[in-house]
């Protein structure tokens, strides 16, 4: 498994410096359209193709791990503080406002949570230039993400509460926010951690998701969502293979991402 | 069984949105239809005659074994013909449908709903184009095309038994005309103002008299499903041939057969043949393209050229390309004067050289080659050169050309800063395109308009939405900038598209539903749409129609980019499918449709 997670972290550190000299490796505008070559085979000027448009696949394949895979650590990020605040306090406070944040939580999780993403995406206004049309994206899904992490850290908050430290502390005269910023919530970063990273592939398939249904980030820029929806029409995929290239990435990437989190949860 | 021809033929049309309708008027040449009563029973009941006295001439005449022949051949023949009875066609809608009362359905897959289920006075036969009686067996238009009167079929039931009569006719065009209601079918009635009257004249006869005349006035009511006055089912209770049995929202809608169906096939068979009809709800094109593919469903009704390209090659058999069709694709901008637009974009979108700019700095040629595979032409205004006499042929296509478009915005008071286009006060030009996201080759064409425009200084941002959230801001909250969709022309008659051209039409979509026009180019188009659906004279009908598509050429109101070829797909295992250019392509004589035995046939 070490040889494994080496690999993991390899395959996510070149990735991550392909994506961040996209501007130099790309050979086209990630929406620049070649209209003569449409849904053209791999060449020399463009190595994966082009797609319906005629725009460059590689490009657009790098552009669009840029987007997915620096967006979703972001939303994972604010899912996970929003988790540690409501859930943690909740397990913190114990009582009334547990109950009230898990009943809140539970109606939360009950939710279809792609139809709320769609209608509040509906919602929005409309004049928005595509990056803030990702970080509109990705801010939903943050905040629409929280729900279930916000379960595990009442827990382990709860557990906490009566901790022999807590009570010692407590004791000391010590209460309140403060109890909970120096004792409580540095108890549970492992527990933070590890729902930190369980959210970035969550939310990347999320994204995907959105993409698939042509709802996530607006065209023309790219995200894995909006490639993988060029795989629908794709009926003979080993004719096309090279078309395949962000599906490829998006599994290998999550795969990896998974291979480290249960080295997180480990630790 | 009476059925009526026509010495004279009138153009028909129905439309919608992409999904929402510009509802369906009907027109005609000529100022009153003449009828050719003739009896359609007659030939096969003079047959089922025939061969009666021909087995008994053979059962006094012939040996034990020669009758006994005969009954075997008869009964194996009866027997096949039973083989064809039954079954469940499956195919797709689109949309999860709206409403199941036929009065309000504005969207596709309500229109497809009522389609299958509602039972019209008379009906356009959309291959031979002309109008058949339905549930009128004959009909009659005086008063100068004010009035019409209709003769019922007798013993004729609603799906859960209520006998059918006059009075649901009545109860049917007062909810119809009800301006509570909205009903979008009703536009197509209001040429004058005034109420409808409607005069039971007898249990199977009624009149309906309009406050002014309009043209093609039977027509019309091949879009009105009638609806029954006393069931306690209400527009559940239809006369169709197959009634709603089952909805799941967002999975499927179940039609099952109208057991109390009136029409019979030629040898006296109750119709229609099938037991059921499937229509799930899937809004992705590629999952219903590769359904077809899988046999899952039997048929595609408006076919992408994406996909019509892909199953050729896999089932050749299956796929039909009638050639350029009446559905257009196009763009719009936001004139609605309470929108929450600044006040700077409103004046952009309301300014005509604008919207000709735009539109010449847009490679519709491009789109034809790449988005729809040369299954489609550059789009020249509202009406398809295939509707013969009524495209204006003295129109040619916008070209495309950025330098023409740039020296009429400079007229205008634009100017290039930076690569980028400014007005006048140095707002840069900017607006967003909506379009819906289910439909990819919108979205494809949206993203290079979105390339087209940028050569110009013109950023879009495109927004992709649901069709639900879609259809809501452009017809509820009207919080939209500039939008891109379709609209589908089934008939060929302008008053079909009154909806769309009168500035109060509900489907007048730049801004609609105005209480007086805003423009002078508006006004006269309202006077000219007025004209033509009150003119009788198809010459005169003819030059003011073109003069409405002169001035939509000029105004661009609608920025039409391309005309899709009529393409669909009907699985080889459905009989007595016979696709035409108009709509509904494929299942417009869904009640003679079989499968064969296997395919889901019994």
């Amino acid at each position: 498994m070490k040889i494994a997670r080496r690999i993991a972290w390899v395959l996510i550190a070149v990735t991550v410096l392909m994506c961040l000299g996209a501007g130099f490796l790309a050979p086209a505008h990630y929406a620049t359209q070649f209209r003569e070559i449409p849904n053209a085979a791999p060449s020399r000027a463009h190595w994966l193709g082009t797609d319906a448009l005629g725009r460059d696949l590689f490009s657009r394949t790098l552009y669009g791990t840029r987007v997915s895979l620096f967006m979703a650590p972001a939303a994972a990020l604010l899912s996970t503080l929003l988790a540690a605040l409501i859930g943690g306090a909740a397990g913190y406070l114990g009582g009334f406002w547990e109950r009230v944040a898990m009943a809140v939580t539970d109606l939360i999780l009950s939710l279809p949570w792609l139809f709320l993403l769609i209608t509040v995406r509906a919602l929005l206004p409309l004049d928005v230039a595509p990056m803030t049309s990702i970080a509109v994206t990705f801010i939903l899904l943050g905040c629409l993400g929280w729900a279930a992490s916000a379960r595990v850290l009442c827990a382990g908050a709860r557990s906490l509460r009566q901790a022999e430290f807590v009570l010692q502390a407590r004791v000391s005269g010590m209460h309140g926010f403060r109890l909970f910023a120096v004792h409580v919530l540095p108890n549970l970063k492992p527990v933070l951690y590890a729902q930190f990273w369980i959210s970035v592939p969550v939310f990347i398939l999320s994204e995907a998701n959105l993409g698939v249904l042509g709802l996530g980030v607006a065209e023309p820029m790219p995200s894995w969502g909006g490639l993988l929806r060029e795989l629908e029409s794709m009926w003979s995929p080993m004719a096309e293979a090279w078309k395949l290239a962000p599906l490829l990435l998006l599994v290998l990437v999550v795969g990896s991402l998974q291979l480290l989190i249960s080295q997180e949860e480990v630790a | 069984m009476k059925r009526q021809g026509f010495k004279k033929q009138g153009f028909r049309s129905f439309g919608c949105f992409g999904g929402f309708a510009r509802r369906a008027a009907f027109g005609s040449f000529g100022n009153l239809w003449v009828f050719e009563t003739f009896e359609t029973s007659e030939t096969s009941e003079t047959l089922f005659h025939e061969t009666s006295e021909t087995f008994e001439t053979l059962s006094h005449e012939t040996s034990f074994f020669m009758r006994a022949l005969y009954c075997l051949l008869l009964t194996l023949c009866l027997a096949n013909a039973s083989f064809a009875q039954g079954g469940e066609l499956r195919f797709s809608l689109h949309h999860e449908p709206k409403t199941f009362n036929p009065l309000q359905a504005e969207e596709d897959s309500s229109d497809t709903i009522v389609y299958l289920t509602g039972g019209v006075l008379m009906r356009v036969n959309r291959q031979s184009q002309a109008l058949e009686p339905a549930l009128a067996s004959s009909w009659k238009i005086s008063d100068a095309g004010r009035t019409i009167t209709f003769v019922l079929r007798p013993n004729v039931y609603f799906s859960d038994g209520t006998p059918f009569t006059a009075e649901d006719v009545a109860y049917t065009v007062r909810q119809l005309m009800d301006p509570a209601l909205h009903s979008p079918i009703a536009d197509q009635f209001r040429t004058g103002s005034g109420a409808v009257q409607t005069k039971v004249l007898a249990p199977n006869r009624i009149s309906v008299t309009f406050p002014a005349p309009i043209v093609g006035l039977d027509k019309l009511f091949d879009e009105v499903a009638i609806m029954s006055a006393h069931s306690p089912r209400k527009e559940m209770a239809v006369l169709g041939p197959f009634y709603v049995a089952d909805h799941k929202p967002g999975a499927y809608v179940l039609l099952r057969r109208n057991p109390n169906y009136w029409k019979k096939d030629t040898a006296g068979h109750a119709l229609p043949y099938l037991e059921s009809i499937r229509l799930d709800i899937q809004p992705n094109r590629d999952a219903e393209a590769l359904r077809l593919r899988r046999g899952e469903i039997h048929l595609i009704n408006v076919l992408d050229s994406e996909y019509y390209d892909r199953l050729a090659s896999i089932a050749p058999g299956a796929l039909h390309d009638a050639g350029p069709g009446f559905d257009t694709e196009q763009m719009w901008f936001n004139q609605v004067p309470t929108a929450s637009l600044p006040a700077y974009k409103l004046a952009w979108f309301r300014s005509t050289a604008f919207r000709r700019a735009i539109s010449e700095a847009i490679n519709r040629a491009d789109m034809c080659r790449v988005v729809y595979n040369q299954h489609a032409q550059p789009a020249i205004g509202p009406v398809s050169p295939a509707n013969h006499f009524w495209f204006n042929a003295s129109l040619h296509a916008h070209p495309y050309d950025t330098q023409s478009a740039l020296r009429r915005l400079q007229q205008e008071g634009f100017r290039q800063q930076g690569g980028k286009l400014v007005d006048r006060e140095g707002h840069a030009v900017e607006f967003s395109l909506l379009t819906n996201a289910e439909k990819k080759s919108r979205v494809q064409m949206a993203a290079m308009i979105q390339q087209d425009l940028g050569k110009i200084g013109v950023k879009i941002n495109l927004v992709t939405l649901d069709f639900p959230s879609l259809i809501e801001r452009i017809t509820q909250s009207f919080n939209y900038e500039a939008a891109l969709l379709g609209l589908v022309n089934v008939d060929l008659d302008p008053n079909a598209q009154m909806n769309v051209w009168l500035s109060s039409g509900e489907n007048h979509q730049w801004n609609p539903k105005q209480a007086t026009p805003a423009t002078a180019w508006e006004a006269e188009i309202d006077k000219l749409m007025r004209t033509q659906a009150s003119t009788l004279d198809a010459n005169k009908r003819k030059a003011a129609f073109d003069r409405v598509q002169q001035i939509a050429w000029e105004q661009e109101p609608f920025i039409y980019l391309v005309h899709k070829n009529a393409l669909s797909a009907i699985s080889e295992s459905v009989v007595g499918a016979q696709p035409v250019v108009l709509r509904p392509q494929t299942y417009w004589n869904v009640d003679v449709l079989r499968l064969k035995s296997g395919t889901g046939g019994h």
